[in-house]
């Protein structure tokens, strides 16, 4: 698939070391977003009218310096400046901002760029500004192929998300959902991925069988996933670049929770026979089969560490379903959630310190963090139903799924996908053609 | 030995105090279950605790013989009435030797959806145990969970709820 096709990144200058330079803190809720000015990428005639054939989009420069503007939006932590106000033009804002110009409109960060058309590639430069300091911050190019263009937008904004707060950011990268239509008791469900901003959606299957939970391999473009395929509910691994797939082992019953082990080379998964769901793992090289919990009470929703070591999980072995953690190997199993209510779908932190998690208190839904020891528990928002919180590749955003309450006649109900930062704020509807659910977050596709 | 006695009475007494407590808590107790069904519109569902009693949605194997029985929000101890229904199950498929059955475990909308698909499995379980002890071979039945994804009633109230936490027997052939 063209999407994958590796883009070659050229550094011309080494970012410069800051002193002093502006800083976004991501750590706290952000109500005063950074105003940053997204200049439109300027281009040639000639290069504009040879991408216009290829994309059918009459400025490229300005359609990627959008993509840019959603992403940092989005993010909650800032605000790009309305286009109209800005008073250089953008060729020449790329080769020397007048600051003054630009600190006039109150924005403290400037994106400039230039996109070009060279040996049927597309070659784009941006340059990230502090206005205040009067100082270049990142100046990086690269050259790809013209259908790459919305992946350049994302890869522009987690060079400047990165710059500007300091962590890697979340935007070259998409989400694998499962997209739902129909009556709620009758309901069909494809998988479906799509870019993190919800641009090049497209269904994996056609909605024969009914199919749950796809998870993305953290290393690779693999996912796993639950398909009923001829009424046999079993883990599948499934390649999204030429959509082979295959059954994950071969178990005499419902396996069902798969995710994969940090550096994608196992599957683990809960197994369900004779009234009893036992976790498991097995490697995808060799394999091998292995039998991680040993317990006659529900044992499911397992998540590694990011370091391999430890497992999250969700039992209800002291009576009712609680998350508890444990080593790799099934020993020093140890419950974490002490709160009141209900505990589901511990997931780890790509970051190692947090475990998120769905809650059930009193008729309503949580989606909340705890340390990995179970202290330090925070709700972020509650909901009449929403589940299953997958970490974006940096740790800071949640995207989980939220489902209507139906009225009287059984009517009303939606299902769809929310997203919302690690510090309770900026809670925001992820757009998809149709229902949705069961979201998985993908690694960042580049670097 | 006096003061063991004296205490032995007064055991006794607190005891028969409990029971007219729990009784007379029993009779408020369905006097709120009565209200509430009187309130609700669909008359027709009943709900013992929070197990459904009704007979809306039960289909028949066969004359007399319900298709399903009904759980406790996340239990899956089957109820005296569940009990009677799967013996009349296993009557009838004892009778009708070449009859194979899959039990399809369910949950309601209101739990996360892998553990509801683990609670679906262990219901269909609990109905399968108790089919196999009243003598039908566990080769003739097989287990499906869809926990919450096929709900019979697409409420979102608690008489919905009780509808969808269920164990099916459908005939495999």
């Amino acid at each position: 698939m063209k999407i994958f096709t590796k883009i070659i990144i050229f550094l011309i200058i080494i970012p410069s070391k800051s002193f002093g330079l502006i800083e976004v803190d991501i750590t706290r809720g952000n109500l005063d977003p950074l105003p940053i000015a997204v200049s439109p990428l300027s281009i040639d005639e000639n290069s504009r009218q040879n991408f216009e054939k290829i994309i059918k989009k009459k400025n490229i420069g300005d359609e990627i310096s959008k993509i840019i503007e959603v992403n940092l939006k989005t993010s909650g932590l800032f605000n790009p400046l309305n286009k109209d106000a800005f008073l250089q033009a953008p060729d020449i804002a790329n080769l020397k901002p007048r600051f003054e110009d630009w600190n006039l409109i109150k924005a403290q960060a400037l994106i400039t760029g230039k996109v070009s058309y060279i040996d049927e590639k597309l070659r784009v430069e941006f340059r990230l500004w502090d206005v205040l300091a009067g100082k270049e911050m990142v100046a990086l190019a690269f050259t790809t192929v013209p259908t790459n263009w919305r992946r350049v937008g994302h890869i522009i904004t987690d060079k400047v998300y990165q710059r500007l707060t300091g962590e890697k950011g979340y935007f070259d990268t998409r989400i694998i959902y499962v997209a739902e239509e129909g009556p709620k008791t009758k309901r069909i469900k494809k998988l479906a991925i799509m870019d993190q901003d919800g641009a090049n959606n497209k269904f994996l299957t056609l909605g024969n069988e009914l199919v749950l939970t796809p998870r993305f391999n953290p290393t690779s473009q693999m996912v796993t996933y639950l398909s009923y395929f001829r009424n046999l509910p079993r883990v599948y691994l499934l390649d999204i670049e030429t959509g082979m797939q295959e059954v994950v082992g071969d178990f005499p019953g419902m396996t069902f929770a798969p995710r994969f082990s940090p550096n994608g080379k196992k599957i683990i998964m809960s197994f369900a026979k004779d009234g009893n769901s036992e976790i498991y793992t097995m490697d995808l090289e060799n394999r091998i089969v292995e039998k991680i919990t040993n317990h006659p009470s529900i044992d499911t929703s397992p998540s590694f560490s990011p370091d391999g070591k430890f497992i999250c999980f969700n039992s209800d072995r002291s009576g009712y379903q609680q998350i508890y953690v444990m080593k790799s190997d099934g020993s020093n199993v140890k419950r974490i959630s002490f709160g009141k209510g209900l505990y589901g779908t511990p997931v780890w932190s790509p970051r190692g310190d947090l475990i998120a998690f769905t809650k059930l208190h009193k008729g309503k839904f949580y989606i909340g963090v705890m340390r990995t020891d179970g202290s330090g528990e925070r709700l972020l928002t509650e909901n009449f139903y929403q589940e299953a919180p997958s970490w974006s590749p940096n740790g800071r955003v949640l995207i989980f799924y939220r489902e209507t309450k139906t009225d009287d006649k059984g009517k009303g109900f939606s299902a769809k996908l929310w997203s919302i930062d690690l510090t309770g704020y900026n809670e925001r509807m992820v757009k998809t053609p149709t229902d949705a659910s069961d979201p998985s977050w993908s690694s960042l596709l580049s670097n | 030995m006096k003061k063991l006695s004296i205490r032995n009475i007064d055991q006794g007494a607190i005891m028969k105090l409990n029971k007219i407590l729990k009784n007379t808590l029993l009779i408020v107790l369905a006097c709120f279950a009565l209200s509430a069904c009187a309130t609700s519109k669909k008359t027709t569902g009943q709900m013992q605790g929070d197990v459904y009693t009704g007979t809306d949605t039960i289909e028949y194997l066969a004359s007399g013989v319900p298709d399903r029985v009904f759980f406790a929000t996340n239990e899956s101890v089957l109820t005296t009435a569940s009990r009677e229904t799967l013996r009349k199950q296993a009557a009838y498929l004892r009778k009708n030797s070449k009859i194979t059955v899959v039990l399809e475990g369910h949950a309601d909308e209101r739990g996360t959806r892998e553990y509801n698909l683990a609670l679906g499995e262990r219901r269909a379980n609990a109905a399968k145990d108790y089919l196999m002890t009243y003598g039908i071979s566990s080769d003739r039945i097989s287990v499906l969970s869809y926990g919450k994804e096929r709900p019979v009633d697409s409420g979102s109230n608690p008489l919905a709820w009780s509808k969808n936490r269920r164990s099916v027997t459908v005939k495999a052939n």
